[in-house]
């Protein structure tokens, strides 16, 4: 890669960092949904119907895993954000090209999971060094605390996004040039194992609500008949 | 119980400083205080009227107080936050607030995980990924989610700031809201409902012309679903699909 390659990333990094901060500091809006996400990244390189294709893919698999207190989940925003750019800039007819962007997507979102519990190790050892000058009930240590968490958050987002992209683009690139899986059957792959991931996670949700069950088989029903353009 | 004592007046840019804060305020979430410093930080700008302003010794009691540990929904904090305020405002005795303390996460946690997180963000993303299968266009499938999301998101937000600020230490009578009693099962049946017409209608809007594959990728997808369910709590979902996209790619590259 190239420095001036390098470069081009800073867009997309920076457009990581926001929407990773959205996962958990600051709003909490949804915004770093892969629905969203992918679709923002596909936008920045002029592919956002490419970006959304992507971002349908990973949300389904964003169904199975919801910010939980202190539970353990992938860090969906520069996931979101890498998939969403890889495959929104390969040209379209592609071969396994989002079979790749997926599956760089899905790496990426487990090492970013993994920076956010490092994150809450280091925001406790950080609070614990003001500990003294909180409990004498200093303001200003609460604040300088609270920004410090968020602007650590915002680094940790952009560098994921930007380390990914940089070890991911090429090895995207391999991929596509090596293989001859036709379009379509890298998209059903990909289809197929999100649906699996999102089906399950629905049933997750709604099995413990009486009879919503019932609801859900409803559903499939009328989808399926949309599907098959029965309805 | 007695009808509380009617809120006193909060200027409208102290309460525009804590509806900002509360937005940030799982921003140095950590293991140890959790919500903790957040529940201070947006208290703040409420403390800074006790008397003696900042460097008086209510304000650094309190500020003491609220920065040690404190779990709860991050929506539903707000609740908390308002009471809070109110009581610190009143000069409610530091006893009471601590119960208050310890005995509002519980609730504010679970209501808001069962309402948000396994209620409203599952249904959210089930209406935008059916408007996708629909044909409806990037921009407007982005809309529709964050609109539809952030609708109940800042209304929670400022609902609860409101609530917890009229009823004080008193504002379990809120938490007694419809929408957050029955709320969660009537959301849950709209999100089977809305995810089950979703899930085989967005698949074929990225399968796009090879639906002749359809039939390979509903068995699949049954397969998996199953498989999946069968190791929940051993196995997470994203991890199998991980392994499985990289034997994809490798046997495809390797063929």
């Amino acid at each position: 890669m190239t420095p001036l390659e390098f470069l081009a990333l800073a867009p997309l990094a920076v457009l990581g960092a926001v929407l990773a901060l959205d996962v958990v500091s600051f709003p909490q809006a949804m915004v770093s949904r892969p629905i969203v996400a992918a679709t923002l990244s596909g936008a920045l390189i002029g592919q956002p119907g490419r970006g959304l294709a992507m971002g349908v893919a990973l949300e389904f698999f964003a169904l199975e895993s919801m910010p939980f207190g202190a539970s353990r989940y992938p860090e969906w925003g520069s996931a979101s954000v890498v998939g969403g750019a890889l495959f929104a800039q390969s040209a379209d007819g592609t071969a396994a090209a989002m079979t790749g962007a997926a599956l760089a997507a899905l790496i990426t979102a487990g090492i970013g999971g993994s920076s956010m519990v490092a994150l809450r190790r280091w925001n406790a050892m950080w609070a614990r060094k003001q500990q003294a000058r909180i409990a004498r009930g200093s303001g200003s240590a609460v604040v300088a605390l609270q920004l410090g968490g968020m602007s650590s958050d915002l680094i940790r987002g952009g560098l994921v996004t930007l380390l990914a992209l940089t070890v991911f683009a090429p090895l995207h690139r391999a991929i596509t040039a090596t293989t001859e899986v036709p379009p379509t059957v890298s998209r059903a792959a990909v289809v197929a194992v999100a649906s699996a991931v999102g089906l399950a996670a629905v049933w997750k949700v709604v099995r413990t609500t009486a009879g919503a069950r019932w609801y859900l088989l409803g559903g499939l029903a009328i989808g399926f008949g949309i599907a098959a353009g029965l309805l | 119980m007695n009808a509380p004592a009617p809120a006193p007046p909060l200027p409208l840019r102290v309460r525009a400083a804590m509806l900002l804060r509360l937005f940030a305020i799982q921003g140095v979430w950590n293991y140890e205080t959790m919500l903790g410093n957040g529940i201070a930080f947006a208290l703040e700008p409420a403390l800074v009227r006790l008397p003696g302003g900042r460097k008086g010794d209510a304000y650094k009691r309190a500020m003491a107080r609220h920065s040690g540990y404190f779990n709860a929904h991050p929506y539903l904090a707000a609740v908390a936050v308002g009471a809070l305020a109110r009581a610190e405002l009143d000069g409610v005795p530091e006893a009471q607030i601590e119960r208050f303390r310890v005995a509002a996460p519980g609730p504010l946690g679970s209501v808001g995980d069962r309402l948000v997180w396994a209620g409203w963000v599952p249904l959210c993303s089930a209406i935008a990924l059916l408007a996708f299968g629909l044909g409806m266009s990037p921009a407007g499938v982005v809309l529709l989610f964050l609109g539809v999301y952030n609708v109940l998101h800042i209304g929670l937000r400022v609902w609860g700031l409101h609530a917890g600020w009229s009823h004080g230490l008193r504002v379990a009578q809120a938490l007694g809201n419809p929408v957050l009693r029955q709320g969660p099962a009537h959301v849950a049946r709209a999100t089977a409902l809305v995810a089950g017409i979703a899930l085989p209608v967005a698949a074929t809007g990225i399968i796009g012309p090879g639906r002749v594959l359809l039939g390979s990728v509903l068995a699949a997808v049954a397969a998996g679903a199953v498989l999946i369910t069968l190791l929940h709590g051993r196995f997470e979902g994203w991890r199998l699909a991980t392994l499985a996209l990289a034997a994809f790619v490798l046997y495809a590259m390797v063929r």
